[in-house]
């Protein structure tokens, strides 16, 4: 099956009478890593939440699986749908293994099943299961603790996955680290992501497509490509400390350094 | 007659007394926290409850303790002479520090906890059950510690509409100018408070998850 995981048609949405989507219309296909992009305010966080229904449109509609997210049970709707944040939000009372193991509590998973999977999400995340299960959220970096995060999202091997800045909070080393893993864990799961970010570097990276947003509105969207030789001012002012990056590398290479 | 002596002497009537004093606080901090634990969440859960559920608490607290207990005695059925009037008084004391702890405790969660919760698909119950409650469960337990000490004082005053307990000997002791009848009330229950402060202070350590804050 091909087309739409993710619809958003004619989607406004309002908050305290602020507009925060006006009119948004997105496709997210299977398979793809759709990445957001834009400044704070923009209302890409917004969008995410329309997708697990932690919000609901005022207006038009958001299709996931080709059914509006009104008709679905929010419980069923969520527990299909991977959830990372930045903040990552692990349960502090509890272990990793319990963390990772949520959504396979909540569906009563048999303890040997549940075992199982937790080993096999910390080996994918290249935590050593042995050393990590009983540890506690306190106890990690924050870099394991997103890969934690990661692991708890991908738990009970839902379709889609919902990114809001997930390393958005990282070192800059670590982050690399991770987008990398990512990126190649990505490759072999197939899973259809909406990513949102603020990182041009990150978008390019791991999007399969990004869209770049502005005012609650979809500016631009197309391949990585596409955005790096668009006319926008948008995206050349996203371009623009990138440009600079580049610019000034050149100075100090042609001053023989 | 030293303190002591009379100690000594009148052991047995000092420890009915301490047990009937134990027994009202017990009593009564176990229905408030019945009552205000509940109370508490709900106010978590339906905002506009905030200002009214809160308002009585305190509202109640600011009466004076001794009228609480005359008011009591003209009440039908939980009212009247006796522990039962005491002890609807102490709970509704001990209510305020347990129902605004509750409520404190559980607004204190971090809002990115609580999202992630939500968005994998925890329903408000498992939320609340799994989360907000233990993560709470040492603030809750801190009112529930308020409560007890405050109604181990409280309680002394019971002795004034017939509810027996350690405030006995004070009444006792201020009726007939005799110093040594009131601290034979006054340092048990002093004594009393300052165990259980302990006791649930231990409690409240042991049960507070690590990380938790």
């Amino acid at each position: 099956m091909s087309g739409a995981v993710i619809e958003f048609v004619q989607v406004s949405h309002t908050i305290l009478g602020n507009r925060v989507l006006s009119d948004l219309n997105l496709e997210v296909h299977r398979g793809e890593t759709f990445v957001l992009l834009g400044r704070s305010g923009c209302g890409k966080t917004t969008t995410l939440k329309l997708v697990n229904r932690l919000l609901d449109p005022s207006s038009g509609r958001v299709n996931v699986e080709g059914r509006s997210t009104r008709d679905w049970d929010p419980i069923r709707l969520r527990r299909g749908i991977g959830y990372v944040i930045q903040e990552v939000g692990l349960f502090p009372h509890r272990t990793v293994a319990q963390n990772i193991a949520l959504v396979p509590s909540l569906e009563k998973w048999d303890e040997a099943r549940t075992r199982n999977r937790v080993e096999e999400l910390l080996a994918l995340l290249g935590l050593e299961p042995k050393h990590y299960v009983d540890r506690f959220p306190w106890q990690l970096s924050g870099g394991q603790r997103q890969r934690v995060g990661v692991a708890r999202a991908l738990a009970a091997d839902p379709p889609i996955l919902l990114m809001d800045e997930p390393f958005g909070a990282l070192d800059p080393l670590t982050r690399s680290e991770i987008q990398q893993e990512f990126q190649s864990l990505q490759q072999r799961l197939g899973k259809t992501i909406l990513f949102v970010t603020h990182d041009l570097a990150e978008a390019l990276r791991l999007g399969t497509r990004i869209g770049l947003m502005k005012d609650g509105a979809l500016k631009v969207s197309g391949t990585a490509s596409k955005l790096l030789v668009s006319d926008d001012p948008e995206i050349k002012l996203f371009l623009e400390p990138l440009r600079a990056l580049v610019e000034l590398g050149e100075t100090l290479s042609s001053r023989g350094n | 007659m030293s303190l002591w002596q009379f100690l000594l002497e009148n052991g047995n009537e000092v420890l009915s007394l301490t047990g009937q004093h134990l027994w009202m606080v017990f009593v009564s901090v176990l229905i408030a926290a019945a009552i205000g634990i509940p109370a508490g969440v709900l106010m978590t859960r339906r905002p506009g409850l905030e200002k009214g559920i809160l308002g009585f608490a305190s509202v109640v607290q600011t009466i004076p303790s001794l009228a609480l207990f005359g008011f009591l005695i003209l009440v039908p059925i939980v009212g009247g002479i006796g522990a039962s009037s005491a002890i609807v008084a102490l709970i509704l004391y001990a209510l305020l520090p347990i129902v605004r702890n509750t409520f404190i405790g559980i607004r204190k969660v971090d809002p990115a906890i609580r999202e992630a919760g939500l968005g994998m698909g925890m329903t408000d119950r498992n939320l609340l059950l799994q989360v907000e409650l233990p993560l709470s469960l040492g603030i809750i337990l801190a009112g529930i510690r308020v409560a007890a000490i405050t109604s181990v004082g409280v309680a002394t005053i019971a002795a004034a509409i017939g509810a027996g307990g350690l405030g006995v000997y004070i009444f006792r002791g201020v009726a007939s100018v005799n110093t040594t009848l009131i601290l034979a009330g006054a340092i048990p229950a002093a004594l009393l408070a300052l165990l259980m402060d302990f006791g649930l202070n231990q409690l409240e350590r042991y049960l507070s998850p690590p990380g938790a804050n």
